[in-house]
């Protein structure tokens, strides 16, 4: 600029630059290397010491990971190959022993569910796939399969715990009702009183009706498949049943929550306030504990409430909290200018919540819903405590085993490996929703 | 600020001020807590008039005008709207929000929807609209706002100018007999308050009732045939453009338009 005011002040470009290509040192694997290792003297420590320690980490694992003790049927057997095969360190010998997870690999899946039956959980939790795809990728799949996804929370159950075909279709009829009463009732007594009746019938029927109409049905039309009874559930299967359903009812609880919460009718606010508060105030391990234990003081002598349905209770109870505040977050990041343009169209509060609120809150929502997610998939690990057979449960009844008494790190790894595919999986769909929901440049 | 809205010559053919009333507010006052917003607000609307309500920040323009589709509730007084009186009954208010048009500053169109699905949303779920004809609808209003080839991009993607004509076509879509105007072009580059201001004055050219809170003198001079001033919550002086500006009575007008149109 200096020179050319030592010139001219006036200017004028009387032939254009053509396109250069970017130096060299910028582009390329040295280019970003250069730019995202080596910037600076600090910079390149750092990447020359990280490097170092990943190098020692993966040097002192490796050996331990490849070792040679898949056919291994015991840690005796184990410590014998690995002799045999050289590896013997300061303190005995060093090297992974598979054997267990090959003997017990299934085990870990499965509890002690029934061998033959093994295709009704797997066949459950393959049908998840279509039952939930036009929920998660909606605009790749027909809307069609949605007919199949009202269906499923049905049929999971049936598959899994086996009896009558008529249970499922009897709890599935009272949705049938509840939606019959709210449809044709809102006319007759409003909304409002359509939906407390709907609430109410559909209770009566679940509760007292129900049992009666299964049996009576079951007697005429004997369709059946064999039971499952809940104890012989176990492994990764438990620890999936309990996370799948316990997070596909917290977030429509969280969501109700929520909104309860911001509500103007002081009652509904108090009891959804005290009910978060409650609820994030206790360890989720007291709430398993009044699952195991507590309930049964209060529950009717005699009826018999499935263990795993309690804890599936409490679970949900226990995330949907949390999910309320993440929802809350969101609700409160949407300005109220969402609102006024709902409201001067003449949508009424259910379609501005569930048209313009809703799907925004919840886009904002996606990282703080799915950490919750995933905090509620590896809490199921707790219900050990409580006696159930979730895979961590196993590992402590395969080590209390004779012939594995002192395996420690493989039985954890492979859970940890089973449990972070999981989790992972749940973190990159919730990356991928947030880049598809994007709209807008910013 | 440029003194003329538009420099074409305005159609009157249409503009015509019938004595159907189309708003009447009585004695109507608003608290906000302890604080007296709206006193005394006295105001008849006849179909087919612009009305244009000019006031310095802070006297309640903007309350006033939302208060007749009920976004905020008065406490005392009437607002009787189409015939239909506001009160705290859902019905009415669901009614009246249907029938009654509103632009805001800020345009609030949902982002998360496409242009095409902003203006159809309303009419589908309100006005129970089949979808097809909504989109038609929709499409036709968007033409009118000049931009149908934007239909199917998000609000993010679109220029100030481009998203308020958009919530101006959302609005147009419900066939509201009146549209209320909060400030809408006030947080808009000059250019593109041209090109609302444009839209705006071609509603006006059909005929529609229309209560705009602006600082656009020059379409108030050219398109209302009322001028409304407030202050601290009153209406002090209403008159026709013509009068209102070049003979203003009031001393708190006076200084408002010396102020405002810098001399
Ligand atoms: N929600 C509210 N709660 C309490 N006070 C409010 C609220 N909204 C507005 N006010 C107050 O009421 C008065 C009138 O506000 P209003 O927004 O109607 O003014 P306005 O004339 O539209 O001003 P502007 O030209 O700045 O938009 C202001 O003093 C404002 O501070
Ligand atoms: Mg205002």
């Amino acid at each position: 600029m200096s020179n050319l005011h030592a010139d001219t002040v006036a200017f004028v470009r009387d032939t254009m630059l053509p396109q250069k290509e970017p130096p060299a040192s910028t582009v390329g694997l040295l280019g970003w290397g250069k730019k995202n290792l080596f910037t600076g003297p600090f910079n390149t420590i750092v990447t020359i010491l990280c490097t170092a320690f990943i190098a020692y980490v993966l040097w002192m694992l490796i050996p331990w990971f490849f070792s040679p003790t898949w056919n291994a049927t015991s840690l005796g057997e184990c410590r014998e190959m690995l002799t045999a095969a050289g590896k013997v360190g300061e303190h005995g010998t060093s090297g992974a022993c598979w054997g267990v997870i090959r003997e017990r690999w299934i085990q870990l899946l499965f509890g002690f569910y029934p061998a033959e039956l093994y295709w009704r959980p797997i066949l459950a939790f393959v049908l998840l796939a279509p039952a939930l795809a036009p929920v998660l990728f909606s605009d790749k799949v027909p809307g069609k399969l949605l007919i199949f996804s009202a269906i499923y929370p049905f049929l999971f159950p049936w598959l899994l715990w086996g009896g009558t075909i008529w249970s499922p279709i009897c709890a599935a009829l009272g949705f049938v009702i509840l939606y019959a009463v709210v449809k044709y009732g809102s006319e007759a007594i409003g909304q409002l009183g359509a939906i407390i009746a709907a609430v109410v019938a559909a209770l009566v029927w679940w509760l007292f009706l129900s049992g009666y109409v299964q049996d009576g049905l079951a007697a005429v039309i004997p369709l059946a498949i064999e039971p499952v009874a809940s104890r012989d559930f176990g492994g990764m299967m438990l620890s999936i049943t309990i996370g799948v359903v316990a997070i596909a009812c917290s977030l429509p609880l969280g969501i109700v929550l929520a909104l309860g919460r911001q509500s103007d009718l002081l009652i509904v606010k108090s009891l959804c306030v005290g009910f978060i508060e409650f609820i994030r105030g206790v360890p989720l391990i007291t709430l398993l504990f009044v699952a195991s234990t507590l309930l049964n003081i209060f529950l009717p002598p005699g009826t018999n409430f499935d263990i795993i349905l309690r804890v599936i209770i409490m679970a949900t109870l226990f995330s949907a909290a949390y999910m309320a505040e993440v929802i809350r977050g969101g609700l409160a990041a949407l300005p109220k200018g969402q609102y006024e343009g709902a409201d001067s169209l003449g949508l009424d509060y259910w379609q501005a919540q569930r048209l313009i609120i809703m799907p925004q809150a919840l886009k904002i929502s996606i990282p703080g819903i799915v950490s919750t997610f995933i905090g509620l998939f590896k809490d199921t690990t707790l219900v050990s405590v409580i006696g159930l057979l979730d895979p961590l449960g196993l590992s402590n009844s395969i080590r209390a085993d004779q012939a594995w008494n002192g395996i420690v790190w493989e039985l954890y790894m492979f859970i940890a490996a089973l449990f972070f595919l999981f989790c992972f999986g749940m973190s990159r769909y919730s990356m991928y929703l947030e880049r598809k929901l994007q709209t807008g440049h910013r | 600020m440029s003194d003329l809205a538009t420099d074409r010559e305005i159609d009157r053919s249409k503009m015509q001020v019938s004595d159907e009333v189309a708003i009447e507010i009585n004695k109507m006052n608003k608290w906000y807590g302890t604080f007296h917003v709206l006193r005394d607000i006295d105001l008849t609307v006849y179909r087919g008039e612009r009305i244009v309500i000019a006031g310095p920040s802070g006297s309640g323009k903007s309350t006033l005008i939302r208060c007749i589709n009920r976004l905020e509730e008065h406490q005392e007084g009437q607002i009787i709207v189409d015939g239909t009186e506001l009160t705290s009954d859902l019905k009415n208010i669901d009614k009246i929000r249907s029938e009654v048009g509103m632009c805001f500053q800020h345009f609030n169109l949902f982002p998360h929807l496409t242009i095409l699905e902003n203006c159809t949303l309303a009419p589908i779920w309100v006005r129970k609209v089949p979808k097809k004809e909504a989109e038609a609808t929709a499409m036709h209003f968007l033409e009118k706002v000049k931009i149908p080839d934007q239909a199917n991009k998000y609000p993010g993607q679109l220029s100030g100018g481009q998203q308020q004509r958009v919530a101006i076509a959302r609005s147009l879509c419900m066939k509201p007999r009146i549209m209320l105007f909060d400030e809408p072009t006030s947080a808009l580059d000059p250019e593109m308050i041209k090109e609302v201001l444009d839209t705006m004055i071609e509603l006006a050219e059909e005929g529609m009732t229309m209560l705009c809170v602006t600082h656009e003198m020059g379409f108030a001079r050219q398109v209302a045939n009322r001028v409304i001033f407030m202050d601290a919550g009153q209406i002090v002086e209403q008159n026709e453009p013509e009068e209102f500006f070049n003979n203003p009575k009031s001393e708190r007008t006076k200084l408002f338009l010396s102020q405002i149109l810098g001399h």
